[in-house]
């Protein structure tokens, strides 16, 4: 007997008593719907979690010179000068695992705006690639910078929402002119509020402006000093501590005077950036984008083969840590749910199958005495709930997926349509109808076909 | 050759403790062709017999040879082979699939018998068997909608469709009324005569035995031998075992 017959003397048995194929699939659809719609609201949520994560700087990775020794001190992380804006702009372009890249330069001193001050937590010069690699694209108000004014070195700021408060007093201030180390910077963008980080510093009090005007009009001293963050120790700069504690560092060489630099000048061979930050395109791809990184700044550095990086590049570990144990958390806790629905489903079946075994007793009998082998009546039967409950999972895949739009429609839940989720019901509810249509039809093809047919 | 040889045919069932001697070596040959009725008060053994005749149950001991094949010692998948291919079953409570249309209850053995027929083709043939039997006009009514008879004409069809060489026909008159009775058995006649299928009707009921040639008389699980009531029976069709 082929395949497609017993497919299709399957399905007129069905046919000839549909209410309780209908209830009996219930348990099915109910099982495949719940799944699915769990599956895709659940997938939603995670992925508005990774995203929420991800804005955190999940996926960010940070690129940081490499370190200086002398006799055995070593000064720590950046206290050499590797990295170039350069070296930006080829990772931006042939790293593929990386989705942007910025060069950061940094500095720390004293803003002005009419009679207020303030010290932000941070200044960077960057590019406008900065925005997307901190996923911070939409600002409050204004623009961003763009390329044309880094190039030119434009005089022109971002300021996070703490400045606003401090500095401005809440008036919007772009458009406005504020002075950094006596540099009139013009406001044209506000920053949306992101609030602290993790380790509690606040990432609103900041000020983006583009790295050329952050690097030769703000920290000019940069290139004879390596570690740009020492700028603030200058004992020229604004601090109110230097009245209690003067900084006792004494030069052991004379300074040099503006007339004297302007006669020597200092061989510039390359322009130097403190670090840069880069964002993978997910966060599985963080090891591909490390590794791609690697290798590109290696050949752009003529790093032998053997001899030690002379860059850092650090990820934020943690933070992809929380990242992935919260979706496999969410991902377990839905399998679950899905399994036990499945076999409360697949329960239904067989009782059902069980109670129609008995009642075709005899239409089981006169298909023997017409010659139906044992195998016949095996199939038949199982084919029965094998097509009951694909039919249950067809019904559950469009009633979860409605059930999903219904609640994407009406609650704004972000959901996602999980193919995967569609695939893995409708395996898991053929194999629900062959686990447990297999008893009754293995008790139905053992029946006698003698007692079958006398049984009333 | 005969079409069924019985030899020292037993039948012993085991209810617990105590053993129940149902058939008690039953020898008979019945030829190609041939309309027997085998006749017997309740209790003799004869539906044991037809289980066995019909290659649903096997005997204890003894030989059953059906067209020459040794099927007493079968498998039960090699027995529904058998079943398939060379015996056509009617019953007493006809036995029709339930919202089922006549047609369809026709084609149903077909589908375990006929592998290589076109859905077309197995239509074609269960069509042609309801016109044979008087109901070409009502191929797609269900069994509730047709009379007991049209019903038990059905379920001849359906015998009919596998083609088989023996017809068992199981009190195939017990639940309709006389005139449907003998209507019925006209049409077993009528195929016997047209396509000389042999058939073997199981009765208690002489009326119905009656329209055999030969009467077959079992008798607590013993042959007692019968007499055809139309011609008087050639030695060749004589049972030797209840001689």
């Amino acid at each position: 007997m082929t395949y497609y017959r017993t497919l299709r003397t399957a399905l007129r048995g069905l046919r000839r008593n549909v209410l309780r194929a209908a209830l009996t699939t219930l348990g099915i659809v109910i099982g495949v719907g719940a799944v699915i719609a769990m599956m895709e609201i659940g997938h939603g949520s995670s992925i508005a979690v990774q995203r929420t994560i991800a804005s955190m700087g999940a996926n960010n990775l940070m690129i940081l010179p490499g370190t200086a020794a002398s006799g055995g001190v070593s000064f720590g992380a950046g206290s050499v000068m590797t990295l170039t804006p350069q070296d930006a702009d080829v990772l931006a372009q042939n790293a593929p695992a990386v989705d942007s890249v910025a060069p950061v330069v940094r500095a720390r001193t004293q803003v002005v705006y009419g009679n207020h001050n303030w010290v932000p937590m941070a200044i960077y010069g960057t590019t406008q690639a900065y925005l997307q690699v901190r996923n911070w694209t939409t600002l409050a108000e204004g623009e961003a910078f763009t390329e044309r004014e880094v190039r030119n070195a434009s005089k022109v700021c971002l300021v996070g929402a703490t400045l606003v408060r401090e500095l401005f007093g809440g008036d919007s201030p772009v458009g406005k002119e504020m002075r950094i180390q006596n540099v009139a910077f013009t406001v044209i963008g506000v920053l949306e509020r992101k609030g602290a980080n993790m380790m509690g510093t606040d990432q609103d009090d900041v000020i983006l402006a583009p790295w050329t005007t952050i690097k030769y009009r703000v920290t000019g001293a940069s290139l004879a000093n390596p570690n740009q963050s020492s700028v603030t120790t200058d004992p020229n700069a604004v601090n109110t501590l230097n009245l209690l504690y003067p900084v006792t560092q004494q030069s052991l060489y004379p300074v040099p005077s503006t007339a004297e630099q302007a006669d020597t000048p200092q061989p510039v061979r390359f322009a130097n950036v403190d670090q840069i930050i880069a964002a993978a395109r997910s966060a599985p791809q963080i090891p591909a984008a490390i590794q791609q990184i690697t290798t590109l700044l290696r050949e752009r550095h003529h790093l032998r083969p053997g001899a030690d990086d002379d860059f850092n590049i650090r990820d934020m570990t943690e933070i992809t840590k929380t990242m992935t144990s919260t979706t496999e958390l969410m991902t377990t806790l839905l399998l679950c749910v899905a399994m036990i629905s499945l076999v409360v489903g697949g329960v239904g079946i067989m009782n059902i199958m069980l109670v129609s075994v008995t009642e075709r007793t005899r239409e089981i009998g006169l298909r023997m005495a017409v010659g139906a082998e044992p195998g016949d009546i095996l199939r038949q039967f199982l084919l029965e709930a094998v097509v009951l409950c694909l039919l249950g999972g067809a019904v559950g895949i469009l009633l979860g997926r409605s059930s999903a739009y219904l609640v994407t429609s009406l609650l704004h839940w972000p959901t996602a349509a999980s193919v995967g989720a569609m695939i893995t019901s409708v395996a898991v509810s053929a194999s629900v109808g062959v686990v447990f249509g297999y008893y009754p039809a293995w008790k139905a093809s053992r029946l006698d076909p003698i007692e079958a047919l006398r049984y009333e | 050759m005969p079409l069924i040889t019985l030899r020292d045919l037993y039948k012993t069932y085991y209810l617990g403790e105590v053993e129940v001697q149902v058939l008690r070596g039953i020898s008979l040959d019945i030829a190609q062709g041939e309309l027997v009725a085998l006749m017997g008060a309740s209790g003799s053994g004869k539906s044991t017999l037809m289980n066995i005749l019909g290659c649903l149950d096997h005997p204890t001991t003894g030989e059953y040879r059906l067209e020459d094949q040794e099927v007493s010692s079968l498998s039960s998948k090699a027995r529904a082979q058998v079943r398939k291919t060379a015996i056509g079953f009617v019953f007493q409570s006809f036995n029709l699939l339930a919202r089922t249309t006549a047609l369809e209850n026709v084609m149903m053995p077909l589908t375990y018998s006929a592998d290589t027929l076109s859905t077309r083709d197995m239509q074609q043939r269960a069509s042609a068997l309801l016109q044979r039997v008087g109901l070409g006009d009502r191929l797609e009514h269900l069994p509730s909608q047709l009379s007991g008879g049209q019903q038990q004409r059905v379920a001849i069809a359906r015998s009919l469709v596998n083609r088989p060489r023996l017809l068992l026909a199981d009190e195939p008159t017990g639940n309709l009324d006389s005139r449907t009775s003998e209507e019925i058995l006209r049409m077993f006649q009528e195929l016997h005569q047209a396509e000389g299928i042999s058939i073997i009707l199981v009765t208690h009921d002489p009326v119905v035995a009656q329209h055999a040639r030969r009467i077959i008389q079992i008798h607590d699980g013993l042959v007692v031998d019968g007499i055809g009531p139309e011609a008087p029976p050639t030695a060749a069709e004589t049972p030797r075992g209840a001689a």
